[in-house]
């Protein structure tokens, strides 16, 4: 791994990685000003567009957060997995392991005014969103205490405070919406924009290119997200799409192929694009990324992939891995004090996982709530619904 | 911004159906001011609408004629005369005037005037991305508007015809329905999807739908078929102003109905049924096109001594048990005659619920005259036979009454 080490401003002296001298240091930095130049791992391909550089700029604060919520995203993932098998959550679970650099990358370079809306493989962005652990298992749970007050279930994780639009089971439909919400932007005369995630099995819906024409040809800042982890379900990306180049499909639209395990270089094609959706509409970024479990709990990820290849990503590629190498290359912690981090996001979880157990399953008389919004006069009689007449606005 | 329009010669072919239902609801007390709304909010006062008269004032064809009636009807009446598609022209452009948020997405609403001409002239005055020329892409259009709902903006997506829409039921299923219950109440969606469906003059299979079935059981949306152009502008702006998802069923041979319609601004309740004719042998439970069917059979029934009532639900989901129920007490016989098809149709569900109901009231079963179970077919003659006809109703109405 190419690390370059030009730090500008270092307030501390150069040192190599091995250094054991610094450790009256404080670690966990929350330094702001340091500013520490990373490049990323390999370099953007950019199609109808200029790529970004790879030089990434960040903080010794940033490069923590970035741990720290990464570990607890690995964290949440792996306890939703033991979870599931002990039958205490349902149904379907996609698992994002792996995946986390995307995500976080991602809400680096963005506010929580731009909106994002994903497929089923939420929880993670849930989480970097702004939501709880607490809400996050409990929905998982099904109960009252979840997000979406246990009536959403893993697929459908909402944040309406922090512009997180879900959490969508039906594989592509999200993207239509998620030019809506750009649509919406841009009739509001908003300077934010949408990102619109999907995977790369949904690369192939049709509605996606409607989609995409829509907002071309309108100019809505919306930016859609590839996530490429080469498999949909157990099909390989090589035996579903003719041309497995995503960021290319957009023909007419830019695209940029970006190493989606490598928060920096996330974060660095979402700062570009979200410049570029706000001057000149759409972008497409693909992200090559991947994960460790299989597509859901009831698929054991091996039979389409071989063990090897999955270690090998692991040893390789894995984002956690990549920021501790740096953290330690650029001294902003210790080993011990890394493990810690990873400790207490075990802890968080657990303390997380007992919380959101001791919340109640939903009343019965949930089932008939949020069906249809209150208001203007509604009445009704007999079997069908049971509200009350309401008043008028 | 009522204009009044000069009807020389062209008469109404229509009463002003504008019921009150005081007789109806004293059972429990509500006020009859629930079907009309001034823009106030106050409530209506009983004076300016009266229950038209009885046998006497039925002139109704099943679609727009030039009828005769006499020229000083309507020159001196106050409100002003106009057509069904202009009746939805007017609702939209008084939203949309009235909040910035409400939009139009569709084929062909902007800058062609909509196909039906129901958004014409809207694009020159609020703009080309308040109303919005889409691309032929269903799916994404409705999933377009959807979202842009999420965010609180409060798209009218048109669909050219019903039919198009089975493209965006994905959509209109899983997101436009649930996603208010699956986000735990979250999010609003307050879209109307509106098109206009129905058999049409020998238009063909697949441009002769009628989706009502089809949608009718996705949980979370609201399904209203409007009839006259009265109830098309009421309808029409209830629906905009409804938080809920709402599906709008216009018919393509309604397009041209001529009526007079109140100068004030008015909203009619989206889950409340019309009463058309009060009766007291049969009832009979209509929407859409179907209605006027009913009211010409009806001629011919009073004229043979029969009194039915006829109503038009209106609202297709939820139904309006209560009036229908009062309806049943009363005349313990129904006839439900409509135009979507008789497998899973909305007289199917119409017949189970009140079966569910009001079977101590009926004396008799209840008779649904549906459509055919077959496309419809492109020759006028086999068109004919696939739709409910009046002599068909007169029939049933006397079977159903020995």
């Amino acid at each position: 791994m190419a690390l370059a080490r030009r730090s500008s401003n270092l307030l501390k002296p150069l040192s190599t990685a091995s250094s054991s001298s610094f450790l009256h240091r404080r670690p966990f930095s929350t330094d702001d000003t340091t500013t520490i130049t990373v490049e990323t791992s390999v370099p953007f391909t950019g199609h109808n567009c200029e790529p970004p550089s790879r030089s990434v700029d960040t903080t010794p604060k940033e490069l923590m957060s970035f741990f720290t919520d990464m570990a607890l995203m690995r964290r949440m993932e792996i306890a939703a997995d033991s979870l599931y098998k002990s039958k205490l959550i349902r149904g379907f679970c996609h698992l994002y392991d792996g995946q986390e650099a995307v995500c976080i990358g991602m809400e680096a370079a963005i506010t929580k005014k731009d909106c994002i809306i994903t497929a089923y493989r939420d929880h993670c962005i849930f989480l970097g969103r702004g939501g709880t652990l607490l809400e996050s298992f409990a929905e998982l749970m099904g109960r009252q205490a979840g997000c979406s007050r246990g009536k959403g279930g893993s697929m459908h994780f909402y944040k309406k405070d922090a512009c997180f639009f879900g959490g969508h089971g039906i594989v592509g439909a999200q993207v239509p919406l998620g030019c809506g919400l750009a649509f919406a932007q841009k009739y509001r005369k908003e300077d934010h924009v949408t990102f619109a995630m999907y995977g790369d099995g949904a690369a192939n819906q049709g509605q996606l290119f409607e989609a995409l024409n829509m907002a071309a040809l309108w100019d809505l800042p919306a930016i859609l997200v590839c996530e490429n982890n080469h498999y949909g379900m157990g099909t390989a990306e090589w035996r579903a799409a003719k041309s497995p180049a995503y960021y290319k499909r957009g023909d007419y639209v830019p695209g940029l192929k970006v190493d989606g395990m490598d928060a920096f270089a996330v974060k660095q094609a979402c700062k570009f694009a979200k410049e570029h959706a706000l001057k000149n509409g759409p972008i497409i970024l693909e992200m090559d990324t991947y994960r460790y479990h299989g597509h859901s709990m009831s698929d054991p990820g091996s039979t389409y992939r071989t063990r090897d290849e999955i270690s090998g990503v692991r040893q390789e590629r894995d984002p956690i891995e990549r920021l501790r190498k740096l953290i330690l290359a650029h001294d902003l912690a210790t080993e011990k004090e890394l493990k810690d981090i990873e400790k207490q996001a075990r802890k968080e979880v657990d303390e997380a996982i007992a919380q959101a157990k001791e919340s109640p399953m939903p009343d019965e008389s949930e089932l008939f709530t949020n069906v249809y919004r209150k208001g203007f006069g509604v009445e009704s009689f007999g079997a069908d619904r049971k509200e009350l007449r309401a008043t008028l606005p | 911004m009522a204009s009044i329009f000069q009807g020389v010669g062209a008469a109404t072919s229509l009463d002003t159906k504008k019921f009150q239902l005081s007789s109806l609801r004293s059972v429990t007390g509500r006020k009859a001011s629930c079907v009309v709304m001034r823009s106030g909010g106050a409530k209506m006062d009983s004076g300016s609408n009266r229950i038209s008269g009885r046998a006497d004032q039925l002139v109704t064809n099943a679609v727009a004629t030039k009828a005769d009636t006499p020229a000083a009807s309507t020159a001196s009446k106050p409100g002003h005369e106009l057509l069904l598609f202009e009746a939805l022209r007017e609702g939209l452009e008084e939203e949309m005037e009235r909040d910035a948020r409400v939009c139009v997405m569709g084929e062909d609403v902007g800058h062609y005037g909509g196909s039906y001409k129901v958004t014409k002239g809207l694009a020159e005055k609020y703009g080309d991305l308040r109303v919005l020329d889409t691309p032929i892409a269903e799916n994404s259009f409705t999933g377009m508007g959807i979202g842009a709902a999420m965010t609180g903006l409060r798209p009218i997506i048109e669909g050219m015809n019903m039919g198009f829409l089975l493209l965006a039921f994905n959509q209109i299923s899983n997101n436009c329905g649930m996603l208010h219950y699956t986000s735990g109440g979250q999010f609003k969606i307050p879209v109307v999807i509106r098109g206009p469906g129905g058999v049409g003059r020998q238009l063909g299979a697949e441009h002769s739908q009628r989706l009502e079935s089809y949608f009718q059981s996705i949980p979370g949306i609201q399904m209203v078929a409007c009839s006259t152009p009265y109830n098309a502008k009421g309808l029409m702006k209830a629906a905009i102003r409804s938080d809920n998802p709402v599906i709008l069923f216009e018919h393509v041979l309604l397009y041209n109905l001529k009526e007079r319609i109140p100068d004030e601004e008015y909203v009619l309740n989206l889950e409340e049924a019309e009463m058309v004719r009060p009766g007291e042998h049969v009832t009979i439970l209509t929407y859409s096109r179907m209605r006027y069917h009913v009211m010409q059979a009806a001629k011919t029934l009073v004229n043979k001594g029969y009194d039915p009532e006829v109503i038009d639900i209106r609202s297709l989901k939820p139904f309006d048990l209560y009036t229908i129920g009062n309806s049943i007490k009363k005349t313990h016989r129904v006839l439900i005659v409509e135009e979507c098809m008789r497998t899973g149709g909305i007289g199917a569900s119409l017949t189970a619920a009140i079966t569910e109901n009001f079977h101590d009231y009926l004396d008799a079963p209840i008779m649904c005259l549906s459509s055919q179970d077959v496309p419809t077919p492109y020759a006028g003659t086999l068109e004919e036979w696939t739709v409910v006809q009046p002599p068909q109703i007169v029939a049933a109405v006397e079977q159903l009454c020995r």
